[in-house]
C-alpha cells in the first residue's frame, strides 16, 4: 500500500498499481522490464498479489488461464518482445477458450531507440496482437494510462476478453546505455 | 527400443482412484485420452492446445485454490516443450500441486518420433535441479502404489517422472469445446454465480 500522499499525479506505475489493487487482481505473472521495474515493486509490497516470475512470456498466459479457472484474476506484465513469445498460448489457450486475459505490454524498438534488435519486433508488436483478434490500446502520454488501464481491465473481466495495453517508449523513456 | 513394465492406463487408474475433489489437468494428446478414459468430470480441465503450458496452467489453478489438490498429468513430449516452467512452479512451490509426466519417449501422437528422454535427457533430474526436491522416476508397479496411495493427499510440491511403455487403451476424446470446458469446470469448481461474474 502507498501512501497517497506520495503519489506524483504523473506517476502512471503507481495510477496502474491503484487499479490492480482496486480490481483484486491476484496474480501478477512477469518477465522484467525495466519500464515495470516501479509497477513491479508496488505489487511485491503488496501481500495480497501473488508475484509468478516467469522464464518465458508464454508461461503467463497459461498461469493466468489457470489463475481464472481457480476464480482469480491476474495481470501479465512483459515488454514487447514477449509479445512473440506468447503467440501459440494466446491463440491456443486464450483465444481458444475465451479466457479472459489482461497484458501491460512496454514497448521496444520504436521512440529513440538505440538497439536495432529491438525495432523489428516492436514493430510487429501490435500487428501481432490484432491478428490473434486481442483487443489493443496504446498510451503515449502519463496522462491516459490510468483510463486506459481501467478501461483495458474492462473489456478484458467484464466481456470475457484478452486486452493489451501498450505503453509507448516515448511514455516510459527510452533505455540509456551510457548508465 | 523402451521396454518399460508400466502400462499408461494402468498408471492413469491408480493414479486417479482416490481422486475425490482433486482438480486435474492433462496434456496434449495421449495424457488428455488417458485422463478421459477414466470417464467424464467436471473437475477435469481437459486441454487440447497451447503446447507446453499444462504445467503452468496447474500452477495458476494451484496458488488459486490453495485448499485444493492439483493433479496435471502430462507427456514427455509436453513437459520438454515447457521445461522451464519447472523453475518457474520451483520458485513457488505450492503445496497442492503435483505433476505427473507420463514418459514413453515418444511423440505419441506425431508418429512415434523418439523425444529427448530417448535420448537420456533426465526430467526428474532437471525438476531437482530447477528446485522440486520431491522428484522421483517411477519404473514398478511397487513404486507407483506407494506414489498413488499418497498423491491426492500429499501437502508437498511433487515431480513424478513415469516410464511407460507403448501398450495404447482405446481412444476416448473428450469433450472438445474450450469455452464450454472451462466454464463447466468454473462452475463446478466455483459455483454457478462464478458465471455471474
Amino acid at each position: 500500500m502507498v501512501n497517497k500522499f506520495e503519489k506524483n499525479l504523473l506517476n502512471w506505475p503507481l495510477d496502474i498499481y491503484d487499479i490492480l489493487r482496486e480490481d483484486k487482481i491476484r496474480q501478477i505473472a512477469y518477465v522484467p522490464d525495466a519500464g515495470h521495474k516501479s509497477l513491479i515493486e508496488y505489487c511485491q509490497n503488496d501481500k495480497n498479489m501473488n508475484m509468478v516470475s516467469l522464464t518465458s512470456e508464454e508461461e503467463g498466459v497459461g498461469l493466468l488461464a489457470g489463475a481464472w479457472l481457480g476464480g482469480e484474476k491476474g495481470v501479465l506484465l512483459m515488454q514487447s518482445s514477449g509479445v512473440g513469445n506468447c503467440i501459440n498460448a494466446l491463440a491456443s489457450i486464450t483465444r481458444a477458450c475465451d479466457f479472459p486475459l489482461l497484458m501491460l505490454i512496454t514497448m521496444r524498438g520504436e521512440w529513440n531507440e538505440f538497439n536495432p534488435w529491438q525495432v523489428p519486433m516492436g514493430k510487429a508488436t501490435e500487428k501481432i496482437l490484432s491478428t490473434l483478434d486481442i483487443n489493443v490500446s496504446r498510451c503515449e502520454k502519463s496522462e491516459e494510462v490510468s483510463e486506459t488501464v481501467n478501461a483495458m481491465m474492462g473489456l478484458a473481466y467484464k466481456s470475457n476478453c484478452a486486452s493489451a495495453v501498450l505503453l509507448s517508449q516515448r511514455l516510459i523513456g527510452s533505455k540509456n546505455f551510457k548508465e | 527400443m523402451q521396454n518399460f513394465q508400466l502400462n499408461r492406463r494402468y498408471v492413469i487408474s491408480q493414479i486417479l482412484k482416490d481422486r475425490k475433489n482433486s482438480l486435474i489437468i492433462n496434456g496434449l494428446g495421449g495424457t488428455c485420452w488417458d485422463v478421459a478414459s477414466l470417464g467424464d468430470n467436471e473437475l477435469n480441465f481437459y486441454v487440447w492446445g497451447g503446447m507446453g503450458n499444462s504445467c503452468m496452467i496447474a500452477l495458476g489453478l494451484a496458488l488459486s485454490q490453495p485448499k485444493r489438490k492439483v493433479i496435471v498429468v502430462t507427456g514427455d513430449g509436453e513437459m520438454l516443450m515447457g521445461i522451464g516452467s519447472l523453475a518457474t512452479i520451483a520458485v513457488k512451490q505450492p503445496k497442492n500441486l503435483s505433476i505427473v509426466v507420463f514418459d514413453n519417449e515418444l511423440y505419441g501422437e506425431t508418429g512415434k518420433q523418439k523425444t529427448h528422454t530417448g535420448h537420456g535427457a533426465d526430467l526428474s533430474a532437471i525438476a531437482i535441479g530447477a528446485g522440486i526436491k520431491n522428484s522421483s522416476i517411477i519404473k514398478t508397479h511397487e513404486q507407483l502404489s506407494l506414489l498413488s496411495s499418497n498423491i491426492n493427499i500429499i501437502k508437498e510440491l511433487t515431480f513424478s517422472q513415469i516410464k511407460i511403455n507403448n501398450e495404447e487403451g482405446p481412444l476416448v476424446l473428450p469433450i472438445r469445446e474450450g469455452a464450454y470446458i472451462k466454464s463447466r469446470f468454473r462452475k463446478a469448481l466455483l459455483g454457478k454465480n462464478a458465471l455471474l461474474e
